[in-house]
């Protein structure tokens, strides 16, 4: 079976987020990059199924990052992960959703695929879009933040939980099929010294556009970010106090009405 | 004008240069430590437990054997690695920094380093695997920093070394998963009138050989210590270690690496201290602000992060000099003496940072006050490695 897990490099979850004057982008002075969270189980999910299946399936990642997502790509190939797919390209440093999914499409649809992983949200921009579109390029199904998944016995169709609001929902589905991970579907394992040794010798192919046959990022001007902002400072916080809680309230709702002029 | 951190970074290689492996190898370890280590360091430590699932676990880890080649079960990195590694635990954990440095410098080196391939086939690849933990005895009541000086003895009599004597504060030697130690003995005279002494294998378990844990350490409570005692301990002539006589010459070289081990530990407790004080300092607040803008702290934090900086620095260095197969017991015994004062400096200003806090166990700065203290001891006192660089740089040479 051929297994595929995105993976997106995302600024660590710890890192304190500050926009850049211009409002271009975020200051990238001393931030730790990670895996996005949410790939993390993608991957696991990707290796434990490899596991129990055993025999020639095999699980590759695909990455559309930076030059120094490397540093993540092999950090998967070090759980364990077979090889890679790093999708480099200048022109996509600021691709959004539907531009990211069509190349991936691309991409996944020439190494082929059975079952694809991913999280259910990256991070950072936290869009959720991209498995979905992704779904559409590839015209399979696709299952938004699964928290159970499990093969079913004769291995064509895939049972899966979601965790819904007071409850689970059960699903199935047949293969190909895009899933999108939750966390709590299992325990991403660690890299451990000797998976570092061997992801050393573990293959990384690298792709730009051009080798992918785009002659410009597809479905550019789609969408563009204008501008990003800091958050505004929250207001100051006043305490009234009053002897009575009948003059405190109609101290308060004078205010309401003549400063704050909202009632 | 304008160059961006990550370009100064590529230009000057402020990163120290690591590779991609070592990168990966940090944050690994620092996930794994902060997982699984950091949430049971407390416990362990109070109640003075050495934890044989969180040993399963670091061996899974395969911390167990990081430098020795893979076909004994190692991980087969560099000396670099190896002490990036302790560094990310020391910054959660002394005691299982400890367990790991003692474990791979003091237990699996000398066997790996001076065993014949019969000895490394027979131990390596169960030491590796973390199933068992080997020890190194060297220090006697009566036999310190004057590792010479000691008196427990072996001699051959039909083809069988008889051992007699004691050793005392002995890493990893009698834990339920202790199962063997390097001992050192004096097994003659040399011609030239001196002791002659040599290294013999002696597993756990063999008859007249006991193993006592020592207990009430003030630091590296969660770190399995022995007292071990040879009573006409018999083992095998072939257990002998390398050759007959090189005892001395093989204990001076382990502790040349197991120096840089000890500095990594140094380096790594004190950058987890002044991570501790940074971020209670800038939470803390006192007449209004957080502390962190009180000159007087912000001027301590600054200090930490300079020395920390240096001692990283050195150490890598040293690390540098081994990897590429120069001299470097210099440069070891500098780091170990570097880093270790570094840490100590570091620990006492971050508990000063915490103020009344710091004095309290809830607060975790107060394990590395206590833990740092064995490292300007241990594998040679502060004072030994000012004895090792003072010769170094020629102090006695006329
Ligand atoms: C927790 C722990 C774990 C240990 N693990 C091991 C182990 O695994 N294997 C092992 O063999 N040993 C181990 N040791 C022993 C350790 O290496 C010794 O404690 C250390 O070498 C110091 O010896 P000592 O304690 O006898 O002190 P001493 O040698 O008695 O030193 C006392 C003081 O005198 C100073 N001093 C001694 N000689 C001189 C000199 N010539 N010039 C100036 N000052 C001097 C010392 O620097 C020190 O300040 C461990 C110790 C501890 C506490
Ligand atoms: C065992 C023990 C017994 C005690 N007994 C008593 C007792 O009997 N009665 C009692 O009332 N209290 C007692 N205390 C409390 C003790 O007096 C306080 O811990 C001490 O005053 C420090 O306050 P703090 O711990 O809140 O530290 P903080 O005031 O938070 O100080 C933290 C750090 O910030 C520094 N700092 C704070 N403000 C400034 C500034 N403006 N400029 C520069 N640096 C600054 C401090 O010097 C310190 O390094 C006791 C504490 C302990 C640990």
């Amino acid at each position: 079976m051929k297994i595929i897990v995105l993976l997106k490099r995302v600024p660590d979850t710890e890192t304190k987020i500050l926009i850049n004057q211009e409002g271009t982008g975020i200051k990238e002075d001393g931030i730790k990059y990670v895996i996005n969270p949410y790939d993390e189980y993608a991957i696991e999910e990707g290796l434990k199924l490899k596991e129990k299946l055993g025999g020639d399936s095999k699980v590759t990642v695909v990455c559309m990052g930076v030059e120094e997502a490397t540093e993540n790509i092999r950090t998967a190939l070090a759980m364990g992960v077979d090889d890679a797919v790093h999708i480099v390209d200048p022109a996509l440093e600021k691709a959004g959703p539907f531009s990211a999914a069509a190349v991936l499409a691309k991409v996944i649809g020439e190494e082929g695929f059975d079952i694809i992983f991913c999280g259910k949200q990256a991070v950072d921009d936290d869009m959720a879009q991209v498995q979905s579109i992704l779904g559409e390029f590839l015209d399979i199904p696709q299952v938004n933040i699964v928290s159970v998944f499990e093969l079913a016995e004769d291995g064509k169709k895939a049972l899966l939980s979601r965790r819904i609001e007071g409850g689970d929902e059960r699903m199935e589905t047949s293969l190909p099929v895009i899933i999108s991970c939750d966390k709590g579907l299992n325990e991403p394992r660690y890299a451990s010294l000797p998976g570092i040794m061997k992801a050393k010798k573990k293959e990384i192919r690298r792709k730009n556009l051009a080798d992918l046959g785009f002659d410009e990022v597809p479905g550019k001007g789609r969408s563009r970010i204008l501008k990003w902002l800091p958050l505004s400072k929250g207001g100051e916080c006043r305490m009234i106090v009053a002897e009575e809680k009948a003059d405190a309230v109609r101290e308060l709702v004078q205010l309401l009405r003549e400063e704050s002029k909202v009632i | 004008m304008g160059e961006t951190l990550a370009e100064l970074t590529g230009r000057f290689k402020i990163d120290y240069g690591l590779s991609e492996e070592q990168k990966v190898l940090r944050y690994s370890i620092r996930d794994f430590a902060e997982n699984e280590i950091g949430p049971r360091a407390e416990e362990l430590d109070e109640k003075e437990e050495f934890s044989l699932d969180l040993v399963k676990k670091m061996a899974e880890m395969g911390l167990f054997g990081i430098v020795i080649p893979e076909k004994y079960g190692g991980s087969e990195m560099d000396y670099l690695s190896y002490c990036i590694a302790v560094e990310e635990i020391a910054r959660i954990d002394g005691s299982h920094a400890a367990t790991v440095a003692a474990g791979n410098s003091l237990g699996i080196g000398p066997i790996y380093y001076y065993g014949n391939e019969k000895q490394r086939e027979e131990w390596m690849p169960r030491l590796c695997r973390g199933e068992i933990l080997a020890s190194f005895g060297l220090t006697e009541a009566d036999a310190g920093s004057d590792a010479g000086a000691s008196k427990t003895s072996a001699r051959l009599e039909d083809g069988q070394w008889i051992i007699d004597g004691s050793k005392i504060f002995i890493t990893n030697s009698s834990s339920s998963i202790s199962g063997i130690c390097t001992v050192q003995a004096v097994t003659g005279q040399r011609s030239d009138g001196r002791k002659e002494i040599s290294c013999i294998l002696v597993p756990n378990g063999t008859p007249g050989f006991e193993a006592k844990k020592m207990t009430g350490k003030m630091m590296w409570r969660a770190s399995d210590t022995g007292e071990l005692y040879f009573d006409n301990c018999r083992v095998p002539e072939e257990n002998l270690l390398g050759k007959r006589g090189e005892g001395f010459k093989q204990m001076l070289q382990t502790l040349d690496n197991g120096r840089l081990a000890i500095a990594a530990m140094g380096l790594g407790g004190a950058q987890g201290a002044f991570e501790l004080a940074l971020r209670y300092a800038k939470e803390r607040e006192q007449f209004g602000r957080p502390i962190a803008r009180f000159q007087a702290i912000s001027f301590k934090l600054a200090d930490m992060a300079t020395q920390i900086e240096a001692a990283r620095n050195l150490l890598y260095k040293a690390c540098k000099l081994k990897d590429s197969g120069l001299p470097f017991t210099k440069e070891a015994a500098m780091s170990k003496l570097y880093c270790s004062e570094v840490m100590g400096r570091v620990v006492d200003q971050a508990v000063q940072v915490f103020g009344g806090y710091g004095l309290m166990k809830e607060y975790k700065v107060e394990r590395f006050y206590r833990d740092y203290k064995l490292l300007t001891i241990g594998e040679g006192t502060s004072e030994v490695q000012r004895i090792v660089i003072s010769r170094l740089i020629g102090c006695y040479e006329s």
